[in-house]
């Protein structure tokens, strides 16, 4: 095993800093062993990093707006590391990563550090392998960490909302809006943008989400304040409004420490990623003892109607021995 | 454990402005299963080296149409070994006249791909190196 510590303290500006940071995030997204004890090690590390979720249709712009908002975060003096997704071709598993070809911008800057990830199983793998290349990028010592996903699936999602702020990506053009509503984007929303400002429709557009959002229910006088989500437009190939996104963003992150709700967020994470890591782990643990056989046997009773699926998975827990535990 | 996936960048150095073949060919090793990271066209050898060594791929391909493969393969090489990645696959394709293959794999190109190669015959030549390089358990077993 290698010291992965040692390995990332040659620093992430370092040739050989980065190497070390590519090779663990390789032996993070295949779940390797090696992988599971450097993000043991590297845990007490972490914690530093603000993290902001990038998220949107295709096409919308978000790796243009990536790289435009990572050059103002260098000018600022932050260093960035980007985690952008893309999903994986569900006939062949294969995946065509293309965000690098938006952020040739960003080439040779010591200061950032690019990894293109394909969504690959929908086994709900995405969200456990990006929060830990996350991880990694942290204890690499990165002071932020933006993540690009595609808006569409169900974990792309999640992983939008695991970010301190959530930046959803819209583009001028009928439905827009409506289809953001239908995804469950605007529901996660910090920070949006309308992107292509210089296209027709921006008004429109823009009208129709700030609508949206005033109608959200104002917080009685006295009660603590409520974060509205801004509406900013931006023309990404051109650094417009690039500014006024950043201080859309630093707002956000203000109100979440002066809320105390950075530290509820952070909370919710854990919570959240013990949850998962449980119950993958219960259910592994099940099934290894179930066996193939009895697992078999269950489906086999149950596809001919000799048992219902709520009692058979009932007489498998009870068969574990774990007390009143019951089916659902 | 999950398979180990092959991931390769596919880069377009030098000044020449299309990269259809490139397309062609990130395409055909998607559909073979690969993870394909497309980095675009007028990469210099620098620019590839770092995107190669922060993407931690096993495979570099190199679309070259302009003439300068004497210099630009060569070069990425030179980087790639430098940053201590001796191991990853160097891949040209394009337009490369018969005398200057022999050269080129002197340079430390594992192999040159002219503009008539099957994408199929590309996708074994991958698997096939990849597996004696790396062992099979890296890769699973061929199919
Ligand atoms: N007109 C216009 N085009 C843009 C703007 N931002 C991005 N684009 C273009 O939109 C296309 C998709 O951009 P990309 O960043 O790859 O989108 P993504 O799929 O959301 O990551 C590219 O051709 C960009 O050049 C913008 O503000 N205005
Ligand atoms: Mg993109």
């Amino acid at each position: 095993m290698n010291d992965w510590l040692d390995l990332l303290g040659a620093g992430p500006d370092k040739p050989a800093g980065r190497r070390a940071l590519a090779r663990l995030i390789t032996h993070i997204e295949n779940d390797t062993a090696e992988g599971s004890s450097a993000l043991a090690a590297l845990y007490p590390y972490t914690g530093r990093a603000y993290r902001i979720g990038v998220t949107g249709a295709g096409g919308a712009g978000k790796s243009t707006l990536v790289t435009a908002l990572t050059c103002a975060l260098r000018a600022r003096g932050q260093t960035v590391g980007i985690i952008a997704v893309d999903p994986t071709s569900p006939f062949s598993g294969g995946a065509l990563l293309g965000d690098r070809v938006r952020m040739h911008k960003l080439a040779g800057d010591p200061g950032v550090f690019i990894r293109s990830m394909a969504s690959r199983g929908a086994r709900g793998g995405l969200a456990r392998a990006t929060a830990d290349v996350a991880l990694a990028m942290d204890a690499a010592g990165f002071d932020i960490l933006i993540i690009e996903t595609v808006g569409a699936g169900q974990s792309e999602v999640e992983i939008a909302r695991t970010a301190h702020t959530a930046v959803v990506v819209e583009a001028p053009g009928m439905g827009d809006a409506v289809q953001a509503l239908k995804a469950g984007l605007l529901e996660i929303a910090d920070v949006l943008v309308v992107n292509k400002a210089d296209r027709p429709g921006v008004r429109a557009t823009v009208n129709a989400l700030q609508t949206m959002f005033e109608s959200m229910p104002h917080p009685p006088p006295g009660a603590p304040p409520v974060w509205f989500p801004p509406v900013i437009e931006t023309v990404a190939t051109k650094d417009d409004g690039i500014e006024a996104l950043l201080d859309a963003i630093d707002a956000h992150c203000v109100y979440l420490n002066e809320s105390n709700k950075r530290a509820e967020h952070e909370r919710a994470r854990v919570e959240a990623d013990i949850m998962r890591r449980l119950r993958d782990g219960l259910l592994g643990a099940a099934l290894d003892c179930i066996g193939a056989a009895g697992w078999e046997a269950a489906v086999a009773q149950v596809a001919a109607r000799q048992t219902d699926p709520q009692t058979a998975a009932g007489a498998l827990i009870a068969a574990l021995g774990l007390g009143e535990a019951k089916a659902r | 454990m999950p398979e180990r996936k092959i991931r390769v960048l596919i880069a377009k150095p030098g000044l020449d402005g299309h990269d259809r073949g490139a397309r062609v060919v990130a395409r055909a090793l998607r559909d073979a299963g690969m993870e394909v990271i497309y980095t675009g066209l007028r990469q210099t050898p620098p620019m590839i080296a770092e995107a190669a060594l922060q993407e931690d791929v096993d495979v570099v391909g190199l679309s070259i149409l302009s003439g300068a493969h004497m210099t630009l393969a060569p070069r990425v090489v030179e980087l790639l070994h430098a940053q201590g990645m001796d191991d990853v696959l160097v891949l040209v394709g394009g337009i490369i006249p018969e005398p200057d293959i022999p050269l080129l794999h002197a340079a430390g190109v594992d192999q040159v791909f002219g503009p008539g190669a099957a994408t199929g015959d590309i996708v074994a030549y991958i698997r096939a190196h990849l597996q004696a390089r790396l062992g099979r358990a890296a890769y699973g077993e061929p199919p």
